[in-house]
């Protein structure tokens, strides 16, 4: 292992950390519920799929506000590069992959990582463990051995 | 008063993710290559929501209510199993394959970044599929 100092940006990745933190804790406190992203997008889905977004408004506008995002933010500076890694087949079975296991996991990123940490639980930490050790194997045979 | 807050949180959290650096799947990538040329900004990321969330989850037990007025529901889970660690595998080998997971592909698919496009919507048959099929099949089977 050898850090990689060309695209290492600490403060870049810190400063958004704490943006991150800072919006799971006003979800929270302000709506009492917890941010993670795969349950607010799966339960929306289910409710979508069964004819009625009623009741569905905080999950709805957290939504929309993550997706405008890129456009609020380009009002200001131009957005960081976005390069992909994967072309369209592999993309399909990431995101069928990723759907699959966030359900079943009951949470991602951020529901497990970020919320599930910062209350200290263990049953969180067992799924990052998974989830991050996984992506390491992923990554490792896809950019050494493959 | 709940739509302007969970605005507020969404933007918030999509920036926070461009800023961090979460919505580049090549960045993603170096930072699960732990045996490669390893990028650890990503722990920065998680590092610093965590030193925020703390704190706001400190604030949350505190409280009864959330300030629109709905009682705070914390998960009560303690339990760890198959099912809770097969479904954090699955989802690593996807997140290493992709470079994306559900937060940054929505954040992504909002900059017009095509491939989130793929990504979102497999995500979403996945989702899908697990509520409909996968989850109670797999209920049924512990019966």
């Amino acid at each position: 292992m050898h850090i990689d100092p060309i695209h290492f940006t600490p403060w870049a990745s810190l400063v958004g950390g704490l943006l991150i933190g800072l919006s799971a804790s006003l979800y929270v406190v302000g709506l009492g519920r917890i941010a993670g992203i795969a349950s607010i997008v799966g339960d929306t889905l289910r409710a979508l799929l069964a004819g009625s977004l009623r009741g569905q408004a905080a999950r709805v506008s957290f939504l929309f506000g993550m997706v405008v995002a890129p456009t609020v933010w380009i009002l200001f500076r131009p957005l960081p590069p976005m390069t992909s890694v994967a072309g369209v087949v592999p993309l399909l079975a990431a995101g069928l992959l990723v759907g699959i296991g966030v359900r079943m996991g009951n949470g991602c990123t951020s529901g497990h990582g970020v919320c599930g940490l910062s209350r200290f639980s263990l049953r969180s930490l067992a799924n990052v463990l998974a989830f991050m050790g996984a992506g390491v194997v992923a990554v490792y045979a896809i950019r050494h051995l493959l | 008063m709940i739509i302007a807050i969970a605005l507020a949180a969404g933007l918030l959290f999509g920036i926070g993710l461009i800023a961090g650096g979460m919505t580049d799947p090549s960045k993603v990538q170096g930072f699960l290559d732990l045996f490669g040329t390893w990028d650890p900004s990503l722990a920065f990321v998680m590092g610093g929501a965590i030193l925020v969330g703390v704190v706001g989850f400190a604030v949350a037990r505190r409280r009864r209510v959330a300030w629109s007025g709905e009682p705070i529901d914390l998960p009560q889970g303690r339990t760890i199993d198959r099912r809770l660690l097969t479904g954090g595998l699955l989802f690593g080998v996807g997140w290493g394959i992709g470079g994306l997971c559900p937060g940054p592909a929505l954040t992504a698919l909002g900059a017009g970044f095509v491939p989130a496009f793929w990504f979102v919507a497999a995500m979403l048959i996945g989702m899908a599929l697990h509520d409909r099929f996968l989850g109670s099949w797999l209920a049924r089977r512990r019966e």
